[in-house]
């Protein structure tokens, strides 16, 4: 003999109607949707503005003596200023002295570091084939011991002159005897081994693919500003 | 002070003290440890949980009553994830260079237990000014254990505080405090210390029980 349960739960505690739950969490989405669309719209300019900022002045950091930039493709076969509808993969900059001098190439470069991606851009000076300054763009290497690739002076003083043939190497700390040679950090040899990894890596893409010396573009006149991407 | 004063008073007290998040409670555990290798990051990643926890208990007790049981999870979740992402497109626009620090870590302030803990053990049930007293206690005991942390960690591991140097060139700072197992190890001590605290307190408290009850 079975026993017919009847709920004894008052209306007003019973389960609402699914089509309530939906329509809850639909217009929550809504609401939430909107006010992301509404933070993103906001704030797009200004971190747009910070990105090109900050990538403008790794460009005048990593080349000396640089004044304009402009922004540099490998299109067909050759490197040639950035056309304004194109969006390749990969960019670089060139950047130019007074009088719009041609200095040098600012390239950019990455690859696994200790722990996530390391970004990195490196001036190279394709006269003299150097190295001619590094900065870290992003990294999320150890604080305090992989960190030192952007916070210690020394090693980022390794890469202000440096010769990249026939590859650059890390070497342990003071047994430097070649000037191809780079002071690994102690304690941050894997981040340090990284960085000129990477830098050897991009050399390997993009030196066959420059101009010969002395054909590079020219800057044009009248404007020293990069395209915003 | 009136009786709806000392209620708000004892709302916002307790989560730095009696209830505090990390000491005591033990949540919040992710960003705890990851971000507290120095001082700085600890009071950003501390502001930024402080700024959503606020939000989001504002919004769940303002709406509890139109947010049906069935989905109340799903819902503060979404709450919770449109004040992060707010605070994240902040962070990067106004201060770059800590968002850049902090990077991965942001996000993961929507997985904080302490977060979602609070609208539903507190916000969920309380009126709104409650709600933002218990969230304002709660984020600064939060904020504290985190800067507590931080400090040790930079202080040993670095030698440093906000990134000044103290000790100056003969410091060989204690690498491993910056790196997890230090964030372990110091986090394992402080809860040592504390509860050894509370413990004393209620010993005495205890012996002043009897004493008032052999006098009578």
């Amino acid at each position: 003999m079975t026993e017919i349960i009847t709920s004894d739960k008052p209306a007003a505690d019973q389960d609402p109607h699914p089509a309530r739950l939906i329509v809850t969490l639909a217009l929550a989405g809504l609401i939430s949707g909107v006010a992301i669309v509404g933070i993103f719209e906001a704030t797009f300019t200004t971190i747009a503005e910070n990105k090109a900022r900050e990538l403008r002045a790794a460009v005048f950091k990593v080349l000396p003596g640089v004044s304009q930039m402009q922004k540099l493709a490998y299109l067909d076969g050759q490197v040639v200023p950035l056309p304004p509808d194109a969006s390749p993969e990969k960019t670089i900059y060139a950047g130019y002295g007074e009088g719009g001098k041609f200095i040098g190439y600012a390239i950019p470069g990455e690859g696994p570091g200790f722990q996530d991606t390391i970004k990195l851009l490196y001036g190279y000076k394709p006269a003299d084939r150097k190295v001619v300054g590094m900065e870290i763009l992003e990294s999320r290497e150890t604080p305090g011991l992989g960190d030192k690739i952007y916070k210690d002076a020394v090693f980022v003083g390794n890469f202000a002159d440096l010769p990249i043939d026939p590859v650059i190497e890390v070497v342990k700390k003071g047994r430097r005897d070649s000037d191809n040679q780079v002071d690994a950090i102690t304690g941050a040899t894997i981040s340090s081994r990284a960085v000129v990894r990477i830098i050897n890596e991009t050399n390997v893409i993009w030196l066959d693919k420059l101009p010969a010396t002395g054909s590079e573009p020219v800057m044009p006149a009248g404007s020293d500003e990069v395209a915003h991407d | 002070m009136t009786e709806s004063e000392n209620r708000d008073y004892n709302e916002f007290i307790k989560g730095i003290w009696r209830d505090n998040p990390v000491f005591v409670q033990v949540l919040g555990m992710c960003p705890m440890l990851a971000v507290t290798n120095s001082a700085i990051n600890a009071i950003a990643m501390g502001g930024a949980t402080l700024f959503v926890l606020v939000g989001s208990s504002f919004l769940v007790a303002a709406f509890k009553k139109w947010i049906p049981k069935q989905v109340r999870i799903s819902c503060f979740i979404i709450i919770i994830a449109t004040f992060v992402t707010i605070a994240d497109y902040t962070l990067l626009a106004l201060v770059p260079v800590v968002h850049k620090e902090l990077g991965a870590f942001i996000p993961l302030i929507v997985a904080n237990c302490m977060i979602l803990g609070r609208q539903e053990a507190f916000a969920s049930k309380n009126t709104v000014r409650l709600a933002v007293m218990d969230a304002l206690g709660m984020s600064t005991g939060f904020v504290i254990a985190l800067f507590t942390l931080g400090a040790v960690r930079e202080i040993l591991g670095a030698g440093s505080l906000f990134g000044i140097d103290l000790f100056g060139a003969a410091w060989e700072p204690w690498v491993i405090m910056i790196l997890p197992p230090g964030g372990f190890l110091t986090l394992g001590l402080i809860l040592l210390v504390f509860n050894w605290m509370t413990q004393r307190k209620q010993m005495f408290m205890e012996k002043v029980a009897e004493a008032q009850r052999s006098d009578s």
